[in-house]
């Protein structure tokens, strides 16, 4: 008897010790998004969606730093999500064992744990020096890179999961392998890929470093991508700094924007992920 | 070793195919004549100089324990293990008098000719009627309607179509096992290919399901040279008109059926076939 009541009590123990772990982790998680709502909720307002960020002392909003991290998330997925499926798909489906896969796997790696503001730093070295001024091109190209390894990981994992029977049915009914890839093997995988994608822009999308040395802020409205572009991050980094109180309270309000936005773009991701599982 | 084995025992294979085959059955049109193959994973000899030839319109049976190179020599009937770097065959198969082994050949038009179908069922994700037209539309520009018809040819062939046809434009996935792998024998033989692979055809299936597909086997044996590599004895004994006994890579025998499964000639063939090993 004596061993059931040992293993029934190390049971306990266990069960117990993981629900505090998780306990600890997700009381952080209510603390960061009850802070948010509550010191954010008073910046939401009209105004915030449809004015630029005021100078010290007067009324503004946000809309050039929402308007600019959309346009460069955009850009940056519509250069990384196209140039991380296709080198996740070289690495999956063509570089099996070969030399130059486990290369580009490797240094792929080495980019996916890259500090992102050594990133911010090289395409400050390599395009905000040579153009002599920062641009929203600039910051867009950093959110690209940050973008793609996570991409390449993601597709490739997910392409690996496709039984390998699926592609061998495939290639003996005579199939080309492109069209393997393409009608077979993306159409397994499609869900986990997209969901890769999701989670890569939500990363992106609250980066902060890569973007002080290449979009840095302008605190003006400006749809034009080859000068400095205002972006949320940057702007919640200098406002919260700034010692003026209706800064601080746009700061939170930014915050709070961007935390429900990478909040909803998981959960989607998440939507989209269990809606594949029930598609098997 | 492997290299003199390569060329030392062909006399053997072939002594033994014409010694053991009746007259009768070496009369029959050979759609596949398979010579001297050898199989390479690597620098493991997988398979030791294979002869044997699989008569148009008949089932030939592999049999033989597990890893003996049964599914391997089905794999290099439609070269589909070149999938894989490292692993080569050698050797000669002869459809219709063209080496498919030869280099420089079309894959896809060998692979045309020769329908696979696997141990688990494989459709497609995608519906049950694009499940079909995937492989119809490798080959062939249809209209519509005709592509259709091809659909049903296909799946009644395949005894599927009563199942199915209300639901055409649903998931393959959503098909019971046994479904889906007669939806996958209809995809494979909507191609029109000449030869078919069974690699395990029914070994994941209940036994209903099982006893459809033999059934099937039966059928369509009437239109095409059928190979199945097989685990269960009697599914081989009952579908197949000539048994392959092979263990260890090597072809140990060939030959009708009903004398591999009566009289077999060599020991190891018996002691397998009445379950003392294997």
């Amino acid at each position: 008897m004596q061993i059931y009541t040992r293993r029934r009590a190390n049971n306990y123990l266990i069960v117990g010790l993981s629900l505090a772990a998780t306990a600890f982790g997700i009381l952080f998680l209510i603390f960061v998004l009850g802070t948010l709502l509550v010191n954010g909720i008073g910046a939401l307002g009209p105004t915030l969606f449809t004015q630029a960020t005021p100078p010290p002392g007067s009324a503004g909003g946000l809309i050039n730093a929402i308007f600019g991290s959309l346009a460069m998330t955009a850009i940056a997925t519509l250069v990384g999500t196209p140039t991380g499926i296709l080198a996740g798909t070289f690495l999956a489906e063509y570089a099996h064992g070969s030399r130059l896969g486990e290369f580009v796997r490797f240094i792929n790696d080495i980019l996916l744990s890259a500090p992102s503001i050594i990133i911010g730093l090289f395409v400050y070295a390599i395009l905000v020096v040579p153009m002599g001024h920062f641009s929203a091109w600039a910051g867009a190209v950093a959110l690209a890179i940050i973008m793609i390894p996570v991409i390449v990981r993601t597709t490739e994992d997910m392409l690996n999961l496709v039984p390998s029977a699926l592609r061998e049915a495939a290639a003996a009914l005579g199939a080309p392998k492109w069209k393997i890839v393409v009608m077979v093997t993306y159409r397994s995988a499609i869900q986990g890929m997209l969901t890769g994608v999701l989670l890569a822009i939500a990363r992106i999308s609250g980066e902060t470093a890569p973007l002080l040395f290449t979009a840095l802020n302008n605190q003006f409205w400006s749809a034009d991508l080859n000068r400095p572009m205002a972006n949320l991050p940057v702007v919640i980094f200098q406002f919260a700094m700034s010692p003026y109180a209706d800064w601080q309270v746009l700061a939170w309000g930014g915050a709070l924007l961007i935390t429900a936005a990478i909040l909803c773009l998981n959960i989607s991701a998440r939507l989209f992920a269990s809606w594949s599982g029930l598609q098997k | 070793m492997s290299v003199s084995l390569a060329t030392t025992s062909p006399p053997r294979t072939e002594r033994l195919m014409q010694n053991g085959v009746s007259a009768a059955a070496n009369a029959l049109p050979v759609k596949c004549h398979i010579r001297n193959v050898n199989f390479y994973y690597g620098k493991f000899h997988a398979l030791r100089d294979i002869s044997l030839p699989l008569h148009d319109r008949r089932v030939t049976a592999f049999i033989g324990p597990s890893g003996c190179g049964k599914s391997t020599l089905l794999r290099i009937l439609n070269r589909i293990f070149e999938l894989y770097p490292g692993q080569t065959a050698t050797g000669e198969i002869l459809v219709d008098g063209q080496n498919i082994l030869a280099p420089g050949l079309d894959l896809n038009v060998v692979r045309s000719k020769i329908g696979m179908v696997f141990q688990k069922p494989t459709p497609f994700p995608m519906s049950i009627h694009d499940n079909i037209t995937f492989g119809i539309k490798l080959y062939e520009r249809l209209p519509k309607s005709e592509l259709d018809d091809r659909v049903e040819q296909a799946l009644r062939r395949a005894a599927l179509w009563d199942e199915v046809k209300d639901k055409l434009r649903q998931s393959g996935l959503g098909l019971s096992g046994g479904q889906q792998q007669r939806l996958c024998i209809a995809r494979a033989i909507a191609v029109r290919p000449e030869i078919l692979l069974l690699d395990e055809p029914a070994s994941a299936l209940d036994p209903i399901s099982t006893q459809r597909i033999e059934e099937l086997i039966a059928e369509l044996k009437s239109d095409y040279c059928i190979a199945i590599v097989t685990h269960n004895m009697q599914q081989a004994a009952r579908s197949s008109d000539f048994t392959a006994f092979m263990y260890l890579g090597e072809l140990i025998e060939f030959d009708e059926t009903e004398k591999i499964f009566t009289h077999p000639r060599e020991k190891r063939t018996e002691d397998y076939i009445t379950g003392r090993f294997g």
